[in-house]
């Protein structure tokens, strides 16, 4: 009787197996909680293509796979600085515009500022883009520091005079090397991108370590949860993930108000790239994809679920005012002025960004 | 575990015996041999992101090996304070586990036989379910709004919470639960053997529990004791998503160290000088163990656990 009933199991995982769609098909690494919820179920209603979605949380991990050349996607979503090593190192293949006609909708003074680590267009297209900046919790930054709280400034977060009375609600920080250095050296009025190892181990160390005993922790997307329940008071984080916060704490009805601010100081400002490896399989499945993301009422929809601005200038107009007009999304001209880029680090320079970051964490 | 031997031909002998040397060639002399010929190499920004080792020149072909990367090591101080961090974690962590394990081993093996099958399922269950969903587990429960900070408030034992979760703390209670486990099941096939003739025999002869504990049953557990501690303080040093998960931002340990080098520098051949600088420290336990152990000893028991655990992270 088992053994009937075993091997009633076994034909059935047989069957399993061949009912397995040999269709077309389309491997699809991006990052996690970073698209609309039937954005994929569309496409594959509409084209028939099976879409296998896969997720990573850091730039690491994406480019431990692709370095190791088998990662076996057909598209990848890499950040602007990563992506141009990337770029380098030979990872991934040139887009056929030819297969992209909604190409056109893309804003020409975004394209300017990709090309400045892909250069000419070749290799990507820009998904998604943000800013670092500082989230708060409007209420808790106020009981602490009083009306005159310097929330417009990274002085909230690297001065210890105001850090110190916040370490109490207290203040989380990004555990990216390369992103909190370059708002560092912005905010002392070097070159974001500097390439002089001093800058880090003196200069930028000196800031950090003086204000490192009232930071409470260094992570990339704890603290989505942890200022939307108020378990911290002041995240320096990046802008989508920060309003996201805004919004479970709208929904939550906790009554804490959540707000973001780019940096008078200047913030970084980072693109998310569509781009297709090189040993990629099905590439014009991933050009059709890309293609269908490029549709203005696409991505305008993503945007609006995931709050990071799009580089689709025609879908602006298609989304609702508190998104558009909203300046933690959509940057007016005066701030965006304020706005550097991330540059390829030569590899010296990142042993030396590494190596002062695990410093002023460990305290060693 | 002896093969009877009159049952096989010299042959079948032969290739069965062969087998472990084949496993060990497999997956371990191989993929050393292969981290052994990047720690030689520099980074290099490309797919693979490190030097060849054999380069053709136009005068034929070239060895490119370099010792800079242990060199490296030496210059500065971080990488020995994180050796001797990770190896501090793992001994601590092997003697709690050994304080813990070994009274449940004993308990087990004394049980009667039906009770032991079900104490001993009992100790191998929670390996069934994902690793990493147990230490997620424990960020729950050590949280400040956790559950044990919200008994512990509940109860009036303390007034606000503790906080448990991103310290050191918090990186031994995971270690010791995940590896508990390992340290019980030698001690356990160890003690079970015990031949209890000779515990009588000491207490005819006068000697009190105690005393018959000290003198019988101890130093005959002693392989059982190596076995387990071994297990334990092994992948203890080296441990990374432990540490990563419940301990804080100034948790050095060797595990982190040789991920920084490897995601965040992108330098493969300096990751892969530090796992050999490691597997190089490790040996000296190694080499202990091998020279106490006796032929038969009830170590193999417990491979088959350990698999199991890695699968499941």
């Amino acid at each position: 009787m088992r053994r009937a009933y075993l091997a009633a199991l076994f034909s059935l995982a047989l069957l399993g197996c061949a009912e397995q769609p040999a269709g077309p098909e389309l491997r699809v690494y991006n990052w996690s909680d970073y698209i609309a919820p039937d954005t994929v179920a569309r496409f594959e209603r509409e084209t028939g293509i099976r879409v296998v979605y896969d997720v990573f949380d850091s730039n690491e991990v994406l480019e431990a796979k692709l370095l190791s050349g088998a990662a076996s996607y057909d598209i990848v979503v890499p950040t602007s600085d990563f992506m141009g090593r990337q770029i380098i190192a030979g990872v991934f293949q040139p887009l056929g515009r030819a297969k992209l006609p909604n190409y056109r909708n893309l804003d020409p003074r975004l394209m300017e500022l990709v090309a400045e680590f892909d250069p000419g267009n070749r290799y990507g297209v820009p998904y998604l883009w943000g800013t670092s900046g500082i989230g708060y919790n409007v209420g808790l930054v106020r009981a602490a520091l009083g009306e005159g709280a310097p929330v417009d400034s990274l002085d909230l977060v690297l001065q210890p005079e105001y850090a110190s009375q916040l370490a109490d609600c207290g203040i989380a920080f990004l555990d990216a090397p390369s992103e909190v250095f370059s708002a560092v050296l912005q905010y002392l009025g070097l070159d974001p991108n500097s390439q002089v190892p001093e800058h880090y181990q003196q200069q930028a160390r000196a800031v950090l370590d003086a204000v490192r005993p009232y930071i409470r922790y260094f992570h990339s997307s704890q603290y989505i949860n942890d200022l939307a329940n108020g378990d911290i008071c002041v995240a320096f984080g990046w802008s989508g993930d920060i309003l996201q916060a805004r919004d479970r704490a709208l929904e939550a009805g906790n009554d804490i108000d959540i707000a973001y601010t780019i940096a008078r100081e200047g913030a970084l400002m980072w693109f998310d790239m569509l781009a297709i490896p090189a040993d990629a399989r099905n590439v014009d499945n991933a050009h059709r994809f890309i293609d269908y993301l490029l549709r203005p009422e696409v991505i305008a929809e993503v945007t609006e679920f995931v709050k990071y601005a799009n580089a689709n200038a025609a879908a602006t107009p298609l989304l609702p005012p508190a998104i558009r007009d909203d300046p933690a999304i959509y940057p007016p001209a005066e701030v965006r002025a304020r706005l550097y880029s991330d540059k390829v680090t030569p590899p010296k320079i990142d042993r030396v960004m590494t190596r002062v970051w695990t410093a002023v964490k460990t305290g060693r | 575990m002896a093969v009877p031997g009159n049952r096989f031909s010299p042959t079948a002998q032969r290739v069965i015996g062969a087998l472990p040397f084949l496993w060990l060639g497999l997956f371990f002399l191989l993929p050393f041999a292969i981290v052994l010929k990047i720690s030689m190499a520099d980074a290099l920004i490309a797919v693979p992101p490190y030097t060849e080792f054999l380069a053709r020149t136009a005068d034929g072909i070239k060895l490119q090996a370099t010792l800079d990367n242990y060199q490296f090591l030496y210059t500065d101080e971080l990488y020995a304070l994180a050796f001797l961090n990770s190896l501090k974690v793992a001994a601590v962590s092997t003697l709690l586990c050994l304080l813990i394990g070994y009274p449940l081993a004993w308990g087990v093996a004394r049980a009667e036989a039906r009770t032991r099958n079900l104490l001993l399922l009992l100790i191998v269950l929670p390996s069934w379910t994902s690793f990493l969903i147990r230490v997620y587990a424990w960020m729950g429960i050590l949280g400040n709004n956790g559950v044990l900070n919200q008994l512990l408030l509940g109860l009036g034992i303390v007034d606000s919470p503790l906080t448990l979760l991103r310290t050191d703390i918090a990186v031994y209670i995971g270690i010791v639960y995940t590896y508990l486990p390992f340290m019980v099941l030698p001690l356990y096939a160890n003690l079970a053997k015990l031949d209890q003739r000779l515990l009588e025999a000491a207490a005819d002869l006068g000697a009190n529990p105690w005393r018959c504990f000290w003198l019988v049953t101890l130093p005959l557990s002693r392989i059982g004791i190596l076995a387990g501690c071994l297990l334990v303080f092994i992948p203890a040093t080296g441990e990374f998503v432990i540490p990563e998960l419940l301990g804080g931002a100034d948790t050095l340990m060797i595990g982190k160290l040789l991920w920084q080098e490897f995601f965040n520098n992108r330098d493969w051949p300096l990751a892969s000088a530090v796992a050999i600088v490691l597997l190089a420290l490790l040996l000296a336990p190694i080499a202990v163990y091998y020279r106490a152990q006796a032929p038969g000893s009830a170590a193999v028991a417990v491979t088959a656990m350990r698999g199991r655990r890695d699968g499941g992270a």
